[in-house]
C-alpha cells in the first residue's frame, strides 16, 4: 500500500509531531502533557511512517528495536527512583537541580520518570502495532 | 532500613530490564534470572528476619506521607509469604534450565517470569489497595502472556478462558475499589482498618465487602468460580504451570486473608458460616474433580482449588490457630504441590506423556523420581510426619476447639482420604502398575545427566522442605501463629503506616 | 448530576455483560472493554462530581483553597485507563492468535482442555 500524498505528508509530518511528542513530555509536570500521551504521540507518528512506507523503513528509521526501546525506559525509570536511595531518601523520591536550565525548565527525577515512560509506551506501542503489521 | 522493603521490587524489576536488554542472548538471560532469583530470595531472607526481630515495617514511596501517598508494608505474614515467593522463583529459576524449550526463550519467558514476581512481591508487601491492583494487573498480564506463549490450540482455548475471568475479576475489584474510595475517602488499608474494623456493618460497607470477596475469590479459584484453573494451568509448560500454581491463586487467598482480616472484619465474623461453607464446597469439588482425572497435570490442578478450600476455612474459623494453620498450611501446600509438579514434568520429559492410562513401571528406572513423587503426594495427603499433617492437624484441632464446626472439620477429613486415595491412585499408576506395552519405557531415550540433575534437584529441594517442615515444624509454627496474632490484632500493623494508636 | 451518571454505568455495566455472554471471543472482549469503562466511570461518579478549582496550592500558601476537585478518582481512572489499554491490547492479539489457530470465534468450539478422555490437552 503506497500513496504518495501519504508518504509525502508523512515526510512533513513525522519530524513536526516527533518535536511535539517531546514538546508533550516537557510540559508534562505541571500542564496536560506528560510521558505517557508523548510516547503513544511518537508512537502514533512512527506507525504512520509504517503505514507509508512498510514496516522495513519504520525499523530503519527507529535504529533501535522496540524491545530495547522498553529496556531502556524501564531502566531509566527504575534508575529516577534509585537515584534518591543513595542520598539516604526513600524510593522514588523527588529530587530537583537546584537552578532551572534554558528550554527544559525545572529539571529533576520527576522528568527522569518521565522520559522513561515516554519511551517505554512509544516502545510497547510500537511492539504491538509493528509485530501486528508484519504478520499482514 | 525500611528501604529495605523495597529491595524485591527493584530486584525483579532490575532483572527484567537486565534480560531485555540481553534480548539476543539467551544464555546470558538465563544466567542473569538465575542471579536475579538468587538476590529476590537473600532479600527476601533478609526481609523476613528484619520483621521479626524489629516488628512491622513501612515505608512510604517519594516520601508522601500516609494516608496520602504509596505504603509499603511488611508484617510478618507478608515477609513470610515474600520469602516463599523468593524460593519458588528460584527453584523454579534452576527447572527452567533444563525445561524452557529455545521457542519460550526467544519470546521472552525469562523477563516476563521477572514481571510476574514483581506483581507477585508488589501485591505482598503493598499497603494500598489501589496499589494492590496495580500489582495485580501487572502480575496478570505477565501471566497472560507465559501462558499464550507457546501459541498451541490448547494453550490458546486454555488462555482465553483464563483471560477472561480474570479481567472479570479485575473489573469487580476496580469497582470495589471505586465505591470504597467513595465511601470512605481513603484507600490507604491501614487508614481503612481504623475507620471500618470496629465500625458497625452497614450500608454500603457489605456490598463491597461482596465485590472483594467476589473479585479475590475468582482470582483464588475458590467454589464455585474456580472453574478456569483446571481448564488453562496444565496447558503452560511445566515450568510455568508451577509458578502459576504455587504463587498466583496463593496471592488471591492472600489478597482474601489481608483484606478481611484487616478492613472488613465485622463482615467476616458475620459471615462465618457461609465462608466455610464455600470452603467446604470447595474442597469436596475440587477433589472430586480430581478423582475423575486420568491427565496428571490436570488431576494436580483440581488439587489445587481442592486444597484452597483448607485455606478458606482457616480464614473462616477466625481463631488465631485457625489463621496461623491456615499460613502453615499455604506454605506446606506451595511446597508440597510444586515438587509434584516438577516431578510430573520429570515424567512428561522422560516418557513424553502424563496420561495414567499410558504410564506405567517408572519405579523401575526411576527409583529417585518416584521416591520424589510418593514423598511429596503423601505430604499432600496429610500424611505424619510430613508438613501436610501438622497443617492439617492444626485446622482441624480449631474446629474442634471452638465447638459448633464439627461439620467442616468432617469434610476436611474426608476430602483428606479422597486425597491420599487420588495420590496413591496417581502414584501406582505412573510408577508401580506394570507397563502398558511391556518393555516400552526400556527402549526411552534416557535424559542426558546435566538435564536430569537440573530437573531432580530443584524437586529434591521441595520435597526436603516438606520432610524438613515435617520433622521439625516448631519454628514455622510459632512463625505463622505470631503472624496469625498480628493479623487478628492489626494495631502494630496500623501504627506502623500511620504513626498512631488507632 | 449524579443521577445521568448512575444511569450511563448501568448501561455500561448492563451492555457489557449482555456482550459477555454471547458465544463469540469478540463480543467478549468487547464486553469487557465496556465493562472496565463502566467501572471507570463509577469511580469517577463516586468520587462526587463537583465542579471545583484543579488542586494546585497556590504560591505562599501551604493548602489550596477550596472548593477544589478531589484529583485522587482521576488519578485512580487514570492508572485504570492506561491498565486497561495495555489489557485490551493483549486481548487483541490474543483472540487474533486464537481465531487463527482454532479458526472460529465461538466460545462453544473451545472445549478440548475440558474434556476428561482426550489427548489430555496436548493437541
Amino acid at each position: 500500500m503506497s500513496s504518495i500524498i501519504l508518504s509525502t505528508t508523512i515526510r512533513l509530518l513525522l519530524p513536526l509531531l516527533l518535536l511535539f511528542s517531546v514538546f508533550l513530555l516537557l510540559r508534562g509536570h505541571n500542564e496536560p502533557g506528560g510521558g505517557f500521551v508523548g510516547g503513544l504521540v511518537a508512537a502514533a507518528a512512527i506507525s504512520l511512517y509504517a503505514l507509508a512506507e512498510g514496516v522495513e523503513a519504520a525499523h530503519r528509521i527507529l535504529i533501535v528495536n522496540p524491545r530495547q526501546l522498553i529496556a531502556g525506559g524501564l531502566l531509566t525509570a527504575l534508575g529516577s527512583g534509585i537515584i534518591p536511595l543513595f542520598l539516604g531518601r526513600p524510593f522514588q523520591s523527588g529530587l530537583w537541580l537546584p537552578h532551572s536550565l534554558p528550554v527544559l525548565g525545572h529539571v529533576g527525577t520527576p522528568l527522569l520518570f518521565d522520559l522513561g515512560v515516554y519511551l517505554l509506551v512509544a516502545g510497547m506501542a510500537l511492539l504491538i502495532v509493528l509485530s501486528l503489521m508484519e504478520e499482514e | 532500613m525500611s528501604n529495605l522493603l523495597f529491595l524485591p521490587l527493584i530486584i525483579p524489576l532490575a532483572t527484567a530490564v537486565a534480560c531485555l536488554l540481553a534480548w539476543q542472548h539467551r544464555s546470558l538471560q538465563r544466567v542473569i534470572s538465575l542471579i536475579g532469583a538468587v538476590f529476590l530470595l537473600l532479600a527476601a531472607a533478609v526481609l523476613l528476619v528484619t520483621v521479626q526481630q524489629e516488628g512491622v515495617l513501612s515505608v512510604q514511596a517519594g516520601g508522601w506521607s500516609a494516608p496520602f501517598g504509596i505504603t509499603l508494608v511488611a508484617d510478618l505474614f507478608s515477609a513470610l509469604m515474600v520469602c516463599v515467593a523468593g524460593g519458588m522463583g528460584l527453584v523454579v529459576a534452576i527447572y527452567a534450565l533444563a525445561d524452557t524449550e529455545a521457542e519460550y526463550e526467544r519470546l521472552g519467558y525469562h523477563p516476563l517470569m521477572q514481571v510476574l514476581m514483581l506483581g507477585v512481591c508488589g501485591s505482598f508487601l503493598t499497603g494500598d489497595l489501589f496499589n494492590l491492583y496495580v500489582w495485580f494487573e501487572t502480575m496478570l498480564i505477565a501471566s497472560f502472556v507465559l501462558l499464550a506463549l507457546g501459541g498451541k490450540r490448547a494453550q490458546m482455548e486454555g488462555a482465553i478462558k483464563y483471560v477472561v475471568l480474570n479481567l472479570i475479576a479485575s473489573a469487580l475489584f476496580l469497582a470495589a475499589v471505586g465505591i470504597l474510595y467513595g465511601v470512605a475517602g481513603t484507600l490507604n488499608m491501614a487508614d481503612l482498618a481504623r475507620m471500618l474494623r470496629e465500625s458497625e456493618s452497614s450500608g454500603p460497607i457489605p456490598v463491597i465487602a461482596i465485590l472483594f470477596f467476589i473479585a479475590f475469590g475468582i482470582k483464588a479459584a475458590v467454589f464455585p468460580l474456580f472453574f478456569w484453573l483446571p481448564a488453562s494451568y496444565h496447558t503452560a509448560p511445566m515450568a510455568v504451570t508451577t509458578i502459576f500454581s504455587a504463587l498466583l491463586t496463593k496471592v488471591g487467598v492472600y489478597a482474601l486473608i489481608r483484606i478481611f482480616t484487616l478492613i472488613f472484619f465485622v463482615e467476616l465474623a458475620a459471615w462465618q458460616p457461609y465462608i466455610l461453607a464455600i470452603a467446604g464446597l470447595t474442597m469436596v469439588i475440587g477433589v472430586l474433580g480430581a478423582v475423575a482425572q486420568d491427565e496428571m497435570r490436570r488431576l494436580l490442578s483440581f488439587h489445587i482449588v481442592s486444597q484452597i478450600g483448607y485455606l478458606i476455612m482457616g480464614l473462616g474459623l477466625l481463631t488465631p490457630l485457625a489463621l496461623g494453620g491456615a499460613i502453615f498450611f499455604m506454605v506446606h501446600v506451595i511446597a508440597a504441590k510444586s515438587a509434584l509438579f516438577l516431578a510430573t514434568g520429570m515424567v512428561l520429559r522422560l516418557t513424553g506423556t502424563t496420561e495414567l492410562k499410558k504410564l506405567g513401571g517408572l519405579y523401575r528406572h526411576q527409583p529417585l523420581l518416584a521416591g520424589l513423587f510418593l514423598v511429596a503426594a503423601l505430604a499432600l495427603a496429610g500424611i505424619p510426619p510430613l508438613s501436610g499433617f501438622w497443617a492439617k492437624l492444626a485446622l482441624v484441632w480449631s474446629g474442634l476447639e471452638s465447638g459448633n464446626h464439627y461439620l467442616i472439620v468432617a469434610v476436611a477429613l474426608l476430602v483428606s482420604l479422597l486425597t491420599l486415595f487420588s495420590m496413591t491412585k496417581i502414584w501406582a499408576a505412573a510408577f508401580w502398575k506394570e507397563a502398558v506395552v511391556k518393555g516400552a519405557t526400556d527402549t526411552l531415550p534416557p535424559l542426558s545427566r546435566r538435564v536430569f540433575w537440573k530437573m531432580a534437584v530443584p524437586t529434591a529441594l521441595l520435597t526436603a522442605t516438606t520432610v524438613l517442615i515435617g520433622l521439625w515444624p516448631e519454628p514455622l509454627y510459632a512463625l505463622c501463629m505470631d503472624a496469625a496474632r498480628q493479623l487478628l490484632l492489626p494495631n502494630a500493623y496500623i501504627f506502623a503506616v500511620l504513626g498512631v494508636q488507632p | 448530576m449524579e443521577s445521568v451518571f448512575a444511569v450511563v454505568v448501568g448501561i455500561l455495566y448492563a451492555t457489557g455483560l449482555y456482550l459477555m455472554v454471547r458465544r463469540s471471543i469478540v463480543k467478549t472482549i468487547f464486553g469487557l472493554a465496556l465493562l472496565g469503562n463502566g467501572a471507570n466511570l463509577l469511580i469517577f461518579t463516586v468520587g462526587r462530581l463537583s465542579a471545583g478549582r484543579p488542586p494546585y496550592v497556590p504560591i505562599g500558601a501551604l493548602e489550596p483553597l477550596p472548593p477544589v476537585a478531589d484529583p485522587l478518582p482521576q488519578a485512580l481512572i487514570l492508572t485504570a485507563i492506561v491498565i486497561g489499554f495495555g489489557v485490551q491490547a493483549f486481548a487483541l492479539v490474543l483472540i487474533k492468535q486464537v481465531f487463527q489457530t482454532v479458526g472460529s470465534d465461538d466460545v462453544d468450539e473451545m472445549t478440548t482442555t475440558d474434556r476428561i478422555a482426550d489427548d489430555g490437552g496436548q493437541g
